[in-house]
């Protein structure tokens, strides 16, 4: 992974300092609170409903082990004794105190890291796959890209006060797992017809309350182009994009309003002023950050682990969790292990001061030392040799961190909702704990398969419910907590929306909605379709039909009651 | 107003004047809003005169004029709102070598954008300037000292830094 030179190191010891004299000239006045708030969200934190919030950058989803042992030192002396992981691959920390962040964020940059760009309308943390240099449907690995655009637009000085937020995300494979579709900027890496590598650029998608898919702006941009292309779209944006109402400052607002051909023609026209030379990196510096990405130095393996099948023959448990959890990485006799941090009735995407110490030497000693966050709130060990994998689970189990769920009904992307967030209309925590306890039996989670859901408790969609293949989002109608239900949505290559099943329902009566809409699933569904797969065939009617009959059931019962 | 340039607090050469008749009454260098400038030009052929504009300035509407003109003063409505920094990199791509301003109630912590993007000074409000005196804008611009990002700013980013000591090495 990245390791910083000394320019890194200074820019965020740097940043740590001006930080630090932020606070302090608010203090003493200089800074109204006004002022100061776009300024410390610009370096991660948040005022939220009981508490100080910090988000710390996770660049594109990557850590290692030293990082995750300071994480959990924060969490003990500062926070908790937790940290929460995000759907942007960040981690948050829900409780520590306005005077003790300069020191954590000092604490971070010992071990590589910062809050730079978590929040504020500037680019935000750049996300991508977090089976990266792993995958084998991967034209390019996409984080020698990610890291680049970290620096590139670190304390961007023209793009720091944009419209709203902006976030990027690459991917370097075939199957989309970084939902490019629905970011400000969906970068893919391709090859054209003569084989050079390039990318592919979509603009202009995003969740929210105005969910929008991205339009391709352009088929092909030649690799070393990129941050010229970058900066004309962030100049055009910068320019152009609406400041009269932040519910439509989105870069999808106005390539929408634009129209996709115009939005098109003013980034090529701006493309075309720039003098792309003065403003693209180096070849030799593309190639000194791709050199820090550079595949480990594997064993040579056979493919098939003796060791790791006849372990799995005597040990079903072990057997359970490989099927499910585990991903196929291009190197013989290794795979990729998802970690879910999704037990049942545990928090989506919590881990303790003690789990994150656990998996730290785990990681270490059996992964080369590095790990994933995924944008589904889980981790992913990259490098795990299949003979190791017994251990691995045994380890893993100990710190309760073996859940045979990666992908499953019941590892559900949550936002923190009402239980935390400032924004929130309806909890949301207790609503994927709700449904984790009702889809708790293996057998049925198996029997139903790949199902993600997402559940976002307000309009803001930090949950991605747009793109759940089953989507719940949480608002208050008459005081009360009220859970829209979507399906079909999709962040993949396939990316779409979810469509509304019919009115909102209680909380209570989720779980049983969702057992509903599984019904309808495995009556609807063709030999070994996933959820997905079925509705894309079928559309939502036979879910609507199912919805609407259990809204009718739900109706007789109450009326019973009375 | 003060005005603040990187190495501290100058006077300002220019009167603000919003019309034309304002204008031509004024002694010595002027400032006056673009709508006015045409005209301003034709009554004071050579006469030294900045126009003043919002940072949400199509840039069209503002190049015929770069020839004619010392200043370029870019209205910032608030703080946050970034335009008017994608507004001086145009001018300054256009090869305009007067003076460029930001006007309006921005912050210390911006002086090192502004001046990167390619300002000359900030024009400051006296309430911003009391609260947030000139020393605070020198401290700010320098608390960081490198950049990543090639073609702003004067010195080279850590981009091309790092290739000039490699090839040095």
């Amino acid at each position: 992974m990245y390791r910083y030179d000394e320019f890194d190191e200074r820019f965020v010891r740097e940043r740590v300092a001006q930080f630090r004299g932020q606070v302090e000239r608010r203090l003493d006045g200089s800074l109204s609170e006004d002022e100061f708030k776009p300024l410390r969200l610009k370096n991660g934190l948040y005022l939220q409903l009981h508490a100080y919030m910090l988000r710390i950058a996770v660049p594109y989803g990557t850590l290692n082990s030293a990082q995750l042992r300071m994480l959990a030192h924060i969490a003990e002396t500062y926070d908790k004794g937790y940290g929460h992981f995000t759907t942007r691959q960040n981690l948050q920390f829900n409780w520590p105190k306005l005077k003790d962040v300069p020191t954590i964020l000092e604490l971070l940059a010992d071990v590589e890291m910062h809050c730079i760009q978590t929040s504020g309308n500037c680019i935000r943390n750049v996300t991508s796959d977090q089976f990266a240099g792993v995958a084998r449907d991967e034209v390019e690995d996409p984080r020698p890209t990610a890291e680049l655009i970290r620096q590139w637009s670190s304390l961007h000085p023209e793009f720091v006060w944009l419209p709203r937020k902006f976030k990027i995300a690459v991917t370097g494979a075939e199957h989309d797992r970084a939902a490019i579709m629905v970011h400000d900027i969906g970068l893919k890496l391709k090859r054209n017809d003569q084989g050079a590598v390039g990318y592919e650029v979509i603009v202009g998608g995003g969740l929210g309350r105005t969910p929008m898919i991205g339009k391709v702006v352009r088929e092909f941009l030649p690799k070393d182009e990129l941050l010229a292309y970058l900066e004309a779209v962030m100049r055009v944006y910068n320019s152009e994009g609406r400041r009269d109402n932040k519910f439509k400052a989105r870069v999808k607002i106005l390539v929408h309003e634009t129209g996709e051909e115009e939005f098109r023609a003013r980034v090529e026209e701006e493309y075309a002023k720039l003098d792309g030379p003065t403003i693209n990196a180096p070849e030799e510096e593309v190639e000194r950050i791709a050199a820090y990405f550079a595949a480990p130095t594997y064993e040579a393996l056979p493919d098939v682990s003796q060791v790791l099948d006849q372990a799995r023959a005597i040990d079903p448990e072990l057997d359970r969790f490989v099927e499910q959890n585990s991903f196929e990485h291009k190197q013989p006799g290794y795979i990729a292990l998802t970690i879910a941090l999704k037990e049942i009735g545990a928090v989506p995407g919590d881990m303790s001061a003690d789990q994150m110490r656990a998996f730290a030497d785990i990681a270490e000693k059996y992964s080369f030392d590095e790990f994933r966050v995924t944008h589904s709130q889980n981790l992913v060990l990259p490098h795990v040799k299949k003979d190791d994998l017994p251990a691995v689970h045994a380890a893993l189990k100990a710190a309760g961190l073996a859940s045979a769920n990666a992908g499953l009904i019941t590892d559900i992307i949550a936002c923190p909702g009402l239980d935390y967030c400032a924004l929130a209309t309806a909890k949301s925590i207790p609503i994927a704990q709700a449904i984790a306890k009702t889809f708790a039996d293996q057998e049925r989670q198996k029997a139903i398969g790949e199902l993600p859901i997402k559940i976002s408790g307000c309009i803001n969609a930090c949950g991605h419910h747009h793109v759940g293949a089953i989507g719940i989002l949480g608002l208050e109608k008459g005081g009360r907590e009220n859970y829209q239900i979507t399906v079909g949505g999709d962040a993949t290559e396939h990316a779409a929306l979810g469509e509304r099943l019919g009115p909102g329902i209680d909380a209570e009566d989720v779980p049983a909605a969702i057992e509903a809409i599984v019904e309808t699933y495995l009556a609807e569904k063709q030999g070994s379709e996933s959820f997905i797969e079925t509705v894309r065939r079928t559309g939502p009617e036979p879910f609507k039909t199912g919805f609407t009959a259990f809204i009718e059931s739900r109706a007789v019962e109450s009326e019973a009651a009375e | 107003m003060t005005l603040i340039r990187e190495d501290g607090a100058v006077e300002d050469r220019f009167t603000r004047a919003d019309t034309i008749d304002a204008a031509l009454a004024v002694d010595g260098p002027v400032l006056i809003p673009l709508a006015i400038a045409d005209e301003f030009a034709k009554a004071r052929p050579g006469a030294e005169f900045g126009v003043s504009l919002p940072g949400s300035t199509p840039i069209e509407d503002v190049k015929p004029q770069l020839g004619k003109i010392a200043l370029v003063a870019i209205e910032f409505p608030a703080f946050a709102d970034g335009r008017g920094f994608s507004l001086a990199k145009k001018i300054a791509r256009e090869g305009f070598s007067g003076t460029l301003r930001a006007s309006g109630p921005l912050i210390a912590d911006e002086f090192a954008d502004a001046l990167a993007c390619g300002f000359t000074e900030v024009e400051l409000p006296e309430t911003m300037a009391n609260r947030q005196p000139v020393q605070q804008w020198l401290a700010a611009k320098d608390t960081m000292t490198e950049h990543y990002q090639s073609g702003y700013g004067r010195g080279p980013s850590i981009l091309q830094k790092r290739l000039a000591a490699r090839k040095g090495a």
